[in-house]
Formats: C-alpha cells, structure tokens, sequence
C-alpha cells in the first residue's frame, strides 16, 4: 500500500466512501429506520451527485464555465422516459429498461454536448458560459412546446410551436398513450429508478472522472485549463480536449437526468431550470473546483440540508443561504486550515515527501 | 538514452542560402530553413527579410537589443503568430498552414520568456503532458485501464524520471510545478521540451534570473542535450557569456531584421552589432 501514489489512494477513498453510504443507507432502509421523506431523497441524491460530478469535469478539470448543466439533465430524462415507455414491451425487465433508457438519455445529451461544443469550445473567454446559459434556457422552452405519442406504429413528435396543436395531432391509434404532454412535462411514467441503480451510476460516474484525469487525456485536458499557449506548444490540440470534457461531462449529466426522470411519475421541463444548473454549480464550487470527492459530499449535504429545512418553512431557504456563507468563509480561512494543518502534521509531511 | 557523441565546437562553413552552419553537418539536410520570412502588426513591420538556416546539430544564437523582434521570431517559427510572408521549411517540410500543435508533433519544442509551466499540477506530470504525442492509447482505454494503460503509463513514468534526470531534478517529481524554485521551473520547461522528442529545441532566455554558477552549468547542459539527442538548438538570450561561450552559429536582429550573421569572433567584431548595442561612435 505504501508505494500507491497519493492520488490512487484519494481515489480508493472515495470509491469505499461512497460504497459504505450506500450500504448503511441500504441498512437503514431495510430496517424502516428511515421515514418517508427521506427514501424520496434517495434517488435524487444520487442523480445530483453525478451532476455535481460531471460538472466538474467541465468547471473544476477543464476551467470552462457552464451555466447550462440542468440542460443536459433535461434532454436526458426526456429521451430516457421516452425510450423507457416505448421499450415497455420489448423489454419487459425494468432494471434493463432502466439501463437502456440512461444509455439513450446519455447519447442524447452527448450529441447536444457535441453541438454545442463545436462552435463554441474554439473560442476563448466566457463565450461558453454564456452560451450554456442560453442553451439551458433554450432546451426549457423547447421541451415546453414538444408532443411525444407511442403507438404500434412508432413514435410520433409534434411541435406545439404555435400553441394551438394538442395530443389530438399526434393522431395516435388506439391503445397509443401520449409520453410528453408539452408543458404539463411527461406524465404516467412508470417509476423504474432505484437506490442501487442511483449508486451503480454514481460509481460509474467516479470511475470514468477519475480514471479520465488520472490518464493521458485527463493531463491533456488539466494542461489546456493551466495553460493554453504552452499546452498548444507540446503538441495538445486544446479544442478537442475541451470537447472529450465536455461530451463525457454532458453524456454523465444525460444519465443521471434519465434516472432522475424514472424517478417520477410526472415531470415537468420547468424542472431544469436556470436554478437547478446553479444549484449544481454551488455544489461544485463548495466542494472544490477539481476536488471530485468534495463534489460527492457538496452535492449530497447541499441537496438534503433544504430538505431536511422543510419544518422551518419559511426560513429554510434562508438558514441554507448562511450556511454556504458559512461553509465559503471557513474553507478559505487560512487561520482555520493553519490550525487543521497543526492538528493533522503528518499528513502534511506525507504529501510534501509524496 | 541514445549513445552520446561529443561534438566539438564546429567549424562553421557557408551553404547555398548565404547562412552558415557547422561543417559537421554539410553533408545533412539543415533542419530549418527560413527564407524572406516576416509579420506586420498593422503598419508595423514587426520581423523582415527573416533569413536562417539552422544545421542538424547546430547550437544557435538569437540575439538583438530589447524589443528587436526575437520572441516574434520564436512565436513565428511555432506558429503562434501566421507569418505574413516567407516560408519555414522544417526538416524540408514546408510548414505552412499548420496549427502550434502540429509544429511541436513536427518537431520543434519551445520554452517561454516567461515561463508557462502547468503550475497547479506535479513536476512527473508536466513532464508527461509533454510525452503526451507519444503515449499512444484513447480515452476509452484510458477510462476502461486496459493493460494497454498500464504499460504505457508505466514507460511514460520512467521516461519522465530519464528526463528529469539530466537536470537531476528526479526528486522533485512529486513536487506542485508551481511552488519549484525559479531556476528549476526554468529547468523543468525545458525537459517538458524535450519531452514532446523535438529534433529542434528553441530556448527563449534560458538564463534569465539565473546567478554566473547557474548559468555556466545551464550551458553544460545545453551542450550535453544536444550531444545526447542530437538535437539543434536556438536560443535568444541576453547573456553574453553564454552565447559567446556555445552558440556555433550568431544572428543579430535589430527593428526586426538580421544586421549580422556569423560566429561569436565575428559577432563581436562587426561595427554593425556594437552600434546597435552601444550607439554610434561620435
């Protein structure tokens, strides 16, 4: 053990952390001891660590700035609750409808990753924040005005763009059911989302991150976010390590956003609003630009704090408002990493030998 | 690491193009070849008439007075700026059209005036950004760690260590490329160079900020570089010491164009350098 790299280590950690949250909530669970409430926080959680992951990889690995990351989550949770009803009865068993469905909610966020990324990611500066931003808004809106039918015959789509077309045009045949209803969202899903799939996800999304930064095409990626001149002058072609980030970070995203659509019965596209890609973001931030397992605690702690806040009703948002202040202020005390640094010294001292 | 050859300090003869290169090399094809190269920066006539050639195993000076237009020459040569005219044959390739990053997989490698080092990650890891064109294995391999990850990562490890190695600076490897010392950021810019397996390596202040000791062991270093990899090498600088002591072949630029070419004793002889060193004699 002593001769794995301080990194290798940070990885395993994680991995085992987030396998032993997993077991002792699945124990929990068995036993009752959780209420309600909290088993409707379950599957969410996961779907918002895997954002905060993903997101990461574009913020904290690749330095790019992207305000639309709940846009990516939203084209994957329609294409997933798409596939998954249409699938319903060419594949009968749900856990392989479920991993059908967050295979085709990745591959169609990472086709919109693509897209976007291709005029975008040439470019310097904020352009892609700003970009994203719309793209998030557009997707919204987009969804709003989208009519999707199954029936024997296939899928049907109809752009309700005028607002005047309604579940009638998709002309459906009888025995067809109508998946997205514009901007009711998509209702009658069959809940197919579970705890495991939601930590079979969160570990495949550590997997690819980790495993992504620790190869040769991470470093391509960190290089480009240091320094762009000097990454060119190695032989790096920076906009296609800034789109392989982008791609994987928007597929990631697409997956947990099938998930976390198969996690209700009804979703509306306002759901992945602006607010939402935000809130990912903040979960970034306080866990760390870069720091994959900080996104993991920063996503899980910062999406059930409002929660568990709901009996203070209207403070809630509030008290969650100072305790980011809080949580910002203490990380970047140098007082208070001095004193961690005297109570842990041997830590210290193993990372400056390596 | 190759077999070291020593080279003496060559005897510098004419070839066609009216530069000159070490006699050694005659009987190769030089490695660069500029011919009427230069940019404008709007009005400004930044480099003109950029005329070189640069000999398989030629260690080369750039020099000129401040703003003369060296760095410009470096930022041409690896395609930062497009040159508004001429043309860079490197190794016979005409390099026109081509983006930095297929300039370094051809085979130029640079360091900067001020240094660009990917500072927030470790020394090992700089070092294997720059062999990032000969680890040969995808993203997907990459993720999935096939043993095809395993190997090639374990040679790119060594091979990063081998190059560390000529700085002596193996012990540094764990070490943030940010928090090193000055004079060994300088140094780790250059095994990143010479890690992307150049056959022409320009160095832009190599000694800046360094103190006599540092330098004259800098210059022993460049000189064994270039016996080990058999590499040329170009180099601008301002310490004379240094590029007295082992460029073969000089070029001086003043307001962007060559004003004397030859070797150190001529160099230091033409009435043309010291003028535009030191202002004319009245």
């Amino acid at each position: 053990m002593k001769n794995l790299k301080k990194t290798t280590k940070v990885d395993f950690a994680t991995y085992i952390g987030v396998t032993l949250a997993f077991l002792i909530v699945s124990v929990l669970q068995g036993r009752d001891m959780l209420t309600n409430a909290m088993a409707s926080w379950l599957v969410p959680v996961c779907c918002f660590i895997v954002m905060a992951v993903s997101l990461n990889l574009v913020v904290g690995i690749s330095g790019e700035l992207s305000l639309g990351h709940a846009g990516f989550m939203s084209i994957g949770a329609f294409s997933g609750i798409v596939a998954s009803m249409s699938l319903s009865e060419a594949i009968p068993l749900a856990p392989l409808r479920l991993a059908v469905a967050m295979v085709v909610g990745a591959a169609c966020a990472a086709v919109a990753g693509f897209l976007i990324g291709i005029p975008v990611l040439r470019l310097r500066g904020d352009y892609l924040a700003i970009v994203t931003l719309a793209f998030g808004q557009i997707i919204k809106d987009l969804i709003t005005c989208l009519l999707v039918g199954y029936d024997k015959r296939g899928l049907h789509f109809v752009f309700n763009l005028d607002g005047l077309r309604s579940v009638n045009d998709l002309h459906l045949e009888e025995g067809g059911v109508a998946i997205i209803k514009g901007a009711q969202g998509a209702v009658g899903v069959t809940k197919l989302a579970s705890f495991p799939a939601g930590y079979i996800l969160v570990m495949i999304a550590l997997v690819v991150v980790l495993n992504m930064i620790r190869s040769r095409t991470g470093r391509a990626i960190m290089a480009c976010r240091d320094n762009r001149i000097a990454a060119e002058s190695v032989g790096i072609n920076v906009t296609k390590y800034k789109m392989i980030a982008f791609v994987v970070s928007a597929a990631l995203a697409g997956a947990a956003g099938a998930l976390f659509g198969l996690s209700y019965s009804g979703l509306a596209s306002s759901r992945f609003d602006f607010n939402t890609s935000i809130m990912v973001l903040v979960y970034v931030v306080l866990g760390g630009l870069g720091n994959i397992w900080g996104s993991v605690i920063g996503a899980a702690v910062l999406y059930i704090l409002p929660e568990a806040l709901r009996e203070f009703a209207d403070y809630r948002m509030l008290i969650y408002a100072i305790v980011l202040i809080l949580v910002m202020l203490a990380t970047n005390n140098d007082q208070l990493k001095a004193l961690v640094g005297r109570i842990i010294p041997r830590r210290k001292e193993a990372e400056t030998n390596g | 690491m190759a077999e070291q050859k020593r080279f003496e300090k060559g005897k510098m003869v004419p070839v066609p193009s009216h530069s000159i290169i070490p006699e050694r090399d005659l009987d190769k094809s030089p490695i660069l070849e500029c011919s009427h190269l230069g940019i404008d920066f709007g009005g400004l006539r930044a480099v003109d008439e950029f005329n070189i050639t640069i000999g398989r195993t030629e260690i080369a000076g750039l020099i000129g007075p401040n703003g003369a237009g060296k760095t410009t020459v470096f930022n041409l040569l690896t395609k930062v700026y497009q040159p508004t005219r001429g043309t860079i044959l490197l190794d016979g390739l005409d390099t026109a059209g081509k983006i930095t990053a297929q300039i370094n997989r051809m085979g130029i490698a640079r360091t900067f005036q001020n240094i660009r080092l990917f500072s927030n990650l470790s020394v090992e890891d700089n070092v294997k950004i720059g062999l990032h064109n000969q680890e040969k294995y995808s993203a997907l391999t990459g993720v999935l760690r096939l043993p095809k990850y395993w190997r090639q990562e374990k040679a790119a490890h060594e091979r990063a260590l081998e190059l560390l190695s000529i700085f002596d600076m193996q012990d540094l490897a764990s070490h943030q490329a940010g928090s090193l010392p000055y004079g060994a950021q300088r140094r780790l810019e250059i095994v990143r160079a010479l890690a992307t397996n150049p056959s022409l390596l320009l160095l832009d202040e190599p000694a800046a900020g360094m103190n006599p000791s540092e330098t004259a062991e800098l210059m022993e270093n460049i000189v064994k570089i270039r016996d080990t990899f058999q590499i040329a090498v170009l180099l601008i600088e301002h310490d004379m010491s240094l590029v007295m002591g082992i460029c073969e072949g000089i070029c001086v630029l003043n307001f962007g164009r060559i004003i004397a070419k030859g070797t150190a004793e001529e160099i230091q002889a033409n009435p043309a350098v010291i003028e535009a060193y030191l202002g004319k004699q009245q």
